[in-house]
């Protein structure tokens, strides 16, 4: 894949290196002079310089065949607009923006920016995964589908201990995938399959119905 | 009208006097607060402190209920995001965006947006100023 990268900034560097290690051909666009050259000479030719967010630095480096493009530079505006020229003067099928604002994903997304990453959002989610005490963690969200895949641990307070999986009232639509016992392996949860406390469910549901399915397995 | 100004530059604070002079409701915001220093004694609008890229800043401004829209920041991209955000998100009926790159003010035309080039039309006004007494 053909990926350009704007900004060269921690992030950028360390993501141009992740993406060469595997062998993408990676473009990284940097408006610093010297931090270009210091990417230049320990990578070698993968940093242009200049301003990723006009359409002529974009041409000349052929955005018009890029698969992607990614702005991680410190600034959410920068990072919109390079997008946004990319998709709409060079018809770049995918662009990820970086996001300081947390509150900036939904414009990102409704102007036209196919993904949005934001630190903030992100060490949220690994403390929510972190704290044992709470008994839903979405694992990952199938955005077209409007499905979520969450975990679900069962505790001492959860009523549904002891409960088989045909007898669990869940959710339309919503399915058991996997559980992963307390003692470790895994087994594909059947009708008898009884809940235990210390079960991990790895479990499929629309996301609009995450807290009915947090209610039906969690039962607190 | 309602307006609100995005940036209290040399621009944003004159056309915001104009403004209200003319007896519009004027909101100018500006992260710098350094800058309503450009605001003449007589300015009866508002002057506040906020980044004009944030909901929450352009929500206390009043944009919701704006009937226009300004942005006359330094930053051509700040620019074009908060205008977008006024247009798309919060419907304001007229948003007008300053955009110096010519190119970069193309597009977002043909996207849809007003946009204004100072660097096009004052390049523009001198050509006619030189040829036109030459």
């Amino acid at each position: 894949m053909y990926i350009i990268i704007i900004g060269g900034g921690r992030v950028g560097y360390y993501l141009l290196k992740a993406l060469l290690k595997e062998e993408h051909e990676v473009l990284v666009i940097e408006k610093d002079a010297r931090v270009c050259k210091t990417i230049t000479d320990e990578l070698g030719s993968v940093c242009t310089r200049g301003d990723g967010c006009e359409a002529a630095t974009l041409a000349e480096v052929g955005t018009g065949r890029a698969d992607m493009l990614v702005a991680v530079t410190g600034d959410d505006e920068d990072n919109l607009v390079a997008c946004q020229v990319a998709k709409h003067k060079h018809n770049v099928p995918r662009t990820i923006a970086r996001i300081r604002n947390p509150q900036n994903a939904p414009f990102f997304k409704k102007l036209g920016v196919d993904v949005t990453v934001n630190t903030t959002d992100i060490i949220i989610e690994v403390i929510e995964h972190e704290v044992p005490t709470h008994p839903v963690t979405e694992l990952f969200t199938l955005e077209e589908q409007g499905l979520i895949i969450v975990d679900v641990k069962i505790t001492e307070e959860s009523t549904t201990a002891g409960k088989m999986v045909k007898d669990l009232s869940l959710p339309k639509e919503s399915k058991l995938a996997l559980i992963i016992p307390h003692e470790g392996g895994t087994h594909v949860p059947a009708a008898q399959t009884t809940l235990q406390v210390g079960d991990q469910i790895i479990a499929i549901t629309p996301s609009q119905y995450k807290e009915e399915l947090e209610k039906a397995l969690g039962g607190v | 009208m309602k307006v609100v100004i995005m940036g209290c530059g040399r621009v944003g604070a004159r056309l915001a006097s104009l403004l209200d002079e003319d007896g519009h409701q004027v909101t100018v915001l500006d992260n710098d607060t350094y800058s309503f220093r450009r605001l003449p004694p007589s300015f009866s609008g508002t002057a506040l402190y906020g980044n004009g890229t944030d909901e929450e800043a352009l929500k206390k401004a009043g944009i919701e209920d704006a009937d226009v829209f300004v942005a006359l920041t330094q930053g051509d991209n700040r620019n074009v995001m908060s205008c977008q955000i006024a247009k798309h998100v919060f419907k304001v009926p007229r948003v007008v965006c300053r955009i110096y790159d010519p190119l970069r003010e193309e597009m977002y035309n043909a996207l849809g947006l007003e946009t204004l080039s100072p660097t096009k039309i004052f390049a523009q006004m001198l050509r006619e100023k030189i040829e036109g007494e030459g």
